[in-house]
């Protein structure tokens, strides 16, 4: 019989969770297969490290509060703050109602300004350079605090570099806590050629920085150390580096054919039948849950087919804050003479 | 009269007072050295960052995010092209997330040639620039315009890009910066003024700045200023040209010239409206700038003067800008050869004087 850390109420809600986070990545990965989207990049594999994160961050807009500088592989941190999944599988179709981007950028890309959640980009490792800019933020109004989040193969951007950096300045230290989720890959290439540092982590300690290395597989141990560093952060306003290995179980992306990695361990897997051998849950109830959220999965993606595409006249809108439409200001006139006519031709 | 970096100075000194600039910082920009260019001594929100410019624009852009108004400096910004990728971020924030945020941010870095800065000080920067969506780019040519453009772009909500001409920046205005001190006849005390706020040499650790009671004036983003009217030709430059165009204009008057000499002042959004209005009148404009000639801001001009007043033109648009070489060389030949200067400006301005259709 397996022993628990977290309370049975805790325990339920990041299985839950975990499992809508899969269901969702995976109706994705259906959507792109199915031609209801044109690229999918996503996290599953991460599910056990993500939703513990997203539990744990103090929600909200403004300073006070922490400020999440994710990237694409984050989709569970946003599900676990409360995100709705409805809202992912609009911008996998890139439709008009998708509230993170308009259409206008790939599947979790998220942006969400009323809890923190800066705009996801795709050039790896940039998050590492903005961070410190929330994190003076964060440490001036308060007890926020600033969490970066990215990938092993990105630290060799220069961009982890001048995390480290800057948010360790003896001049002001930040409230800062840098992940980097090592899942051993970067793209199609494996990090033991490229990377010779032996562990990531490592890096912290020439700054000074308390460093650590958690396993990413398990819930119980993300929960307890996110809980107890982000409340060191909270307290101290001192960076940390955490480095915590997981798993890409469908590859780096559709352009590598988000197929099922066989040869990866499967958290949820793993978590599931920790819980069931622990009888925190019964087997029926587990595919309950798989069943209601693959369900509820579908008929969000049936329920997005029907919503509008974003019409051509709206990429002039918010190029600058609160602009909309075509004018002097965004873009010579001449322009839309041109633009017009090529519709007219039919182009 | 205040000289330009004295203005910027007296304007950045105006914006942590009263228009909530929370940073000022890069690398030298705060105590002791206040700046290379002496820009940023004796402000209140300075501080010094490490060399690093990749983190200065993500700084200033987490800065911006969090709700603070951050005024970032690439020191020159011939070091500022490895932040190209952030700086397009920065560009494309509010739009990749349709208005969810927006990023209240200035960059502020000195460009162009004319103090003999070799191939790394003599940069210029606006091609590259307004190849990048999303922010406004501001270049002023007089000290005057050098306080009214900084006060726009701290209030302006979206990142605004201002570009120093470094060679500009120790010239004295010809126009008063509102609050500066004066002398009992009323002229303007340039004595008084550097001791109120140029840092002395030396020991800085007691000095502290006596700021003048300064003024709020601004110079709207977007708006142009006609320099010098004339109805012969129509000249459109910004930053360390203006003046060689003014310069130049004056000597072909001489000869029974007179050329129109628009100040641009912003690059992005420009005064299409008065260069449309100037262009009109006189026929033939010439543009000029010192970044390299191809893919030029001044080709752009060119190609939208040639699409839109074609019929109305008596010569083709003509565009005067830095020979497409790598860099700029030390020697004063190089560096004369390498950019429009006044003999070149006053050239290409007989030439197309005299253009017959």
């Amino acid at each position: 019989m397996p022993s628990f850390k977290l309370d049975n109420k805790t325990l339920l809600q990041i299985h839950d969770t975990m499992v809508k986070s899969r269901t969702l990545e995976e109706r994705l990965i259906k959507m792109y297969k199915q031609n209801d989207g044109f690229f999918w990049i996503g996290g599953p594999g991460e599910e056990a490290f993500n939703i513990p994160l997203g539990m744990l961050l103090k929600k909200g807009h403004g300073p006070e509060f922490d400020y999440f500088h994710g990237h694409y592989r984050s989709g569970a941190v946003l599900l676990a703050m409360g995100a709705e999944p409805l809202d992912a599988i609009r911008q996998m179709k890139n439709t008009a109602t998708d509230p993170y981007s308009g259409g206008r950028n790939f599947i979790n890309h998220a942006s969400l300004s009323k809890w923190n959640v800066v705009p996801i980009s795709s050039p790896i490792e940039v998050q590492y350079s903005m961070a410190p800019g929330t994190a003076i933020a964060n440490k001036r109004a308060g007890n926020g605090i600033t969490v970066v989040i990215g990938g092993d193969a990105g630290t060799a951007e220069g961009d982890f570099a001048t995390c480290l950096v800057w948010s360790s300045r003896p001049a002001n230290p930040l409230p800062m806590l840098m992940i980097v989720t090592n899942n051993k890959w970067g793209i199609s290439t494996e990090s033991a050629p490229q990377h010779g540092d032996r562990q990531i982590a490592d890096r912290g300690k020439a700054f000074g920085m308390k460093t650590m290395v958690i396993n990413g597989l398990d819930p119980e141990e993300s929960y307890l150390q996110l809980k107890e560093t982000i409340e060191y952060v909270r307290k101290n306003k001192t960076p940390v580096l955490m480095e915590v290995t997981v798993t890409r179980l469908y590859g780096h992306s559709s352009a590598s054919g988000a197929n099922f990695a066989q040869d990866e361990k499967d958290p949820v897997k793993i978590f599931e039948e920790k819980l069931i051998a622990g009888k925190i849950i019964t087997k029926e109830k587990v595919d309950e849950i798989w069943k209601k959220y693959s369900e509820m999965m579908l008929g969000f993606a049936q329920q997005v087919r029907d919503e509008p595409q974003p019409e051509g006249k709206t990429i002039w809108d918010n190029i600058f804050h609160e602009q909309k439409g075509f004018s002097s200001l965004v873009a010579p006139e001449s322009t839309l003479a041109s633009q017009s006519s090529l519709v007219e031709r039919g182009h | 009269m205040a000289t330009m970096v004295q203005a910027i100075r007296m304007a950045l000194h105006y914006g942590e007072k009263n228009l909530g600039v929370t940073d000022i910082f890069g690398e030298d920009v705060g105590a002791p050295l206040g700046g290379v260019f002496t820009a940023t001594q004796g402000l209140k929100t300075t501080w010094n960052s490490p060399l690093d410019e990749r983190g200065i624009i993500g700084t200033a852009i987490g800065l911006a995010l969090a709700g603070q108004k951050p005024v970032a400096e690439i020191q020159f910004c011939d070091y500022i092209y490895n932040t190209i990728d952030l700086l397009k971020i920065a560009g494309n924030t509010t739009w990749a997330c349709n208005g969810d945020w927006n990023l209240p941010m200035v960059v502020m870095t000195p460009v162009g040639s004319g103090i003999r800065g070799s191939i790394y000080h003599s940069h210029s920067f606006d091609a590259m620039m307004t190849h990048i969506p999303g922010w406004k780019i501001v270049m002023p040519s007089t000290a005057l315009d050098a306080y009214g453009l900084m006060l726009s772009a701290i209030l302006d909500p979206n990142p605004v890009m201002y570009l120093k001409p470094k060679a500009l920046l120790r010239v004295r205005g010809e126009e008063m910066i509102p609050g500066e001190p004066l002398l009992e006849d009323g002229r303007p005390d340039e004595k008084k003024l550097k001791e109120m706020i140029d840092a002395p040499l030396g020991d800085r650790t007691k000095w502290a700045a006596q700021w003048p009671k300064l003024e709020k004036y601004t110079v709207e983003i977007g708006k142009g200023k006609i320099r010098r009217e004339g109805n012969a030709l129509t000249v459109v430059s910004y930053g360390r040209t203006l003046p060689l165009c003014l310069q130049a204009a004056e000597d072909l008057a001489k000869e029974g010239v007179e050329s129109e000499v628009i100040d641009l002042r912003s690059l992005w959004p420009y005064d299409w409206e008065m260069i449309l209005a100037s262009v009109r009148k006189t026929r033939k404009v010439l543009y000029v700038n010192e970044d390299t000639e191809v893919t030029n801001f001044g080709e752009h001009l060119a190609r939208r003067t040639t699409e839109e007043l074609f019929y109305e033109l008596d010569a083709p648009p003509r565009v005067l800008a830095g020979a497409h070489v790598p860099g700029i060389g030390l020697a004063d030949a190089l560096e004369a050869v390498s950019v429009p200067q006044h003999r070149s400006i006053l050239s290409a301005m007989q030439a197309l004087a005299q253009e017959k259709p």
